[in-house]
């Protein structure tokens, strides 16, 4: 890595002298591989401001793309990198626009326009460098947007209903991991406070399978529910659960669970003085 | 240090937990509160800790001994409004709050006491 | 780190420096982006180490800085003091055992509500104990 800073190279001079020709064919360049799926003129913007960036950047004399002179090349690379990645371009689609910078001084140099080996040594090294910067900057914010669906999916997959006048429930579907399940449960708390309900079911029936720590998730969700002031209800236990609860020496204890959601509403109702009447008068 | 004023509504004493609580206005709660069930014969008494956003072992260890000293007089202790997040560390934390009562708000706080006391008619 | 707002040394002497530690931590944690529930959790380990620090050890410092780990940050707090120390740290991390009169939940307690605990004491020594946790 060439770091010293002041080092004598003409980069600086051959940047500022042929911006434009160099600006014009990058852009051509970096268009092609995007089949039009960004506009000429978008991209012109684009690579414009970071090449006069670049430019100011090596005019400091600093050839050190990690170094405090490039933040600003790094930091325009980033949000670049970024908006590609959301917008679904390929990694090699987002890192082409930095490399054809180099194939487009390639051919400048090509031509003999005044550019020597060390020019190209330098700024190949640099645009390197800022290429795999462009490379880690899309995959974070590929991960970004990762988190955040996971999120979402979270959001959706988990809703907190109301089924009666004080009575919430949270029906749990398919495979239930830790962090889900910390979730959940602290949107239903949550739920409690703002609905005021005293009675919560935690109904399982769609769900596959239970390990020892969803299991104490859902015994302390029980309590902490206890610890407010509501009485949670856990229904729709499967055999095979109720048997690996058991096999795993969980003590579900007082906690009252029923075998259907039916159920676990009939006995919230009854605990908050509703009792079901068939029109006729029989139960 | 603020001492944390106790209300009397009818036979009920109200205690709204508004403050960051040193471990000193917890004993000089449960002192005052000691004091204010004695002269008053209230017949319950709840600790309002909806403004409350930590409670560790001390703070949980006051509603534990508020709710035995309360019992000697006759009378019976509900913790209202703790917040989820609180309770989900209370519960971790292996903390049992011991015969405390607790109820989601102040009304349904009100409601269990006058239940309370009409099962045990004095 | 570098950034100086990045630590905070906190001195435990008295009663109201226990509230301090509270609210310190509750700053940093909203700093690292820890969910409200991990937040409570951290905040009430601190406030019974802390508690600790001021009754058994006679005071010492809490030092609460930010941590990252790759994509992950944290709050760290450590509690020093140089008071007697703990003899038997197997006992003293047991469920109900108490020297001081408490609940006994206070260091088991602690380190069931953080995701990494250190205990560093000996007997005439005074006693370090350092917790971290880690936004999800």
């Amino acid at each position: 890595m060439t770091t010293e800073s002041g080092r004598s190279d003409n980069l600086a001079a051959l940047l500022r002298d042929r911006a434009e020709t160099l600006t014009a064919r990058w852009v051509e360049l970096s268009a092609a591989p995007l089949k039009g799926r960004l506009s000429v003129a978008e991209l012109d913007r684009e690579l414009t401001e970071l090449y006069s960036v670049l430019l100011a950047a090596v005019e400091t004399g600093n050839r050190d793309a990690h170094g405090s002179a490039f933040a600003d090349v790094r930091a325009l690379l980033s949000d670049i990198s970024r908006r590609r990645a959301r917008a679904g371009f390929t990694p090699t689609e987002t890192a082409i626009g930095v490399f054809a910078l180099k194939q487009a001084f390639f051919e400048l140099v090509d031509r003999a326009e005044g550019a020597g080996l060390g020019d190209v040594v330098v700024l190949s090294q640099l645009l390197d460098a800022l290429g795999l910067w462009t490379f880690e900057s899309y995959a974070r914010a590929r991960e970004e947007v990762i988190d955040e669906q996971a999120e979402q999916l979270l959001e959706l997959t988990t809703p907190v209903v109301k089924l009666w006048d004080g009575v919430l429930a949270v029906p749990l579907v398919g495979t239930l991991d830790s962090a889900r399940t910390q979730v959940v449960m602290e949107k239903l708390l949550e739920s409690l406070v703002s609905t005021g309900a005293a009675h919560a079911i935690i109904d399982i029936t769609g769900v596959l399978a239970v390990d020892t720590q969803v299991a104490q998730h859902l015994l302390k969700t029980v309590m902490a529910a206890r610890l407010m002031g509501a009485e949670c209800t856990i229904s729709g236990i499967r055999p095979h659960i109720a048997q690996t609860i058991v096999g795993l020496g969980i003590e579900f204890g007082d906690i009252p669970t029923k075998a259907s959601l039916a159920d676990a509403l009939r006995h919230a109702l009854k605990r908050s003085g509703v009792d079901f009447v068939r029109a006729d008068g029989r139960r | 240090m603020e001492r944390i004023p106790i209300l009397k509504i009818g036979d009920v004493l109200l205690a709204s937990i508004q403050i960051d609580l040193q471990d000193r206005d917890v004993l000089a709660l449960q002192e005052d509160l000691a004091e204010r069930i004695s002269e008053t014969g209230a017949h319950g008494v709840i600790l309002d800790i909806t403004a409350v956003d930590i409670v560790d072992s001390f703070i949980g260890r006051m509603f534990a001994t508020i709710a035995a000293t309360s019992r000697l007089f006759d009378a019976h202790t509900v913790v209202v409004g703790m917040r989820p997040a609180v309770a989900i560390t209370l519960v971790e934390l292996g903390l049992t709050l011991g015969e405390v009562r607790t109820a989601l708000d102040l009304e349904k706080g009100l409601a269990i006491l006058a239940e309370l006391g009409e099962q045990a008619p004095r | 780190m570098t950034d100086p707002s990045a630590r905070e040394d906190i001195p435990i002497t008295a009663d109201e420096d226990v509230v301090r530690v509270r609210q310190v931590v509750r700053a940093y944690a909203q700093r690292a982006k820890l969910g409200l529930v991990d937040q409570t959790k951290l905040v009430t380990a601190t406030s019974e180490l802390a508690r600790n620090t001021l009754i058994y050890g006679g005071g010492g410092t809490a030092t609460v800085r930010l941590v990252t780990e790759g994509r992950r940050q944290g709050v760290s707090a450590r509690f020093h003091d140089e008071g007697p120390g703990i003899p038997d740290t197997e006992l003293a991390l047991t469920d109900g055992w108490t020297s001081g009169g408490g609940m006994g939940l206070g260091l088991s307690g602690a380190r069931r509500l953080v995701d990494e605990f250190e205990l560093d004491t000996e007997a005439g020594r005074g006693t370090t104990v350092t917790v971290v946790k880690w936004s999800r």
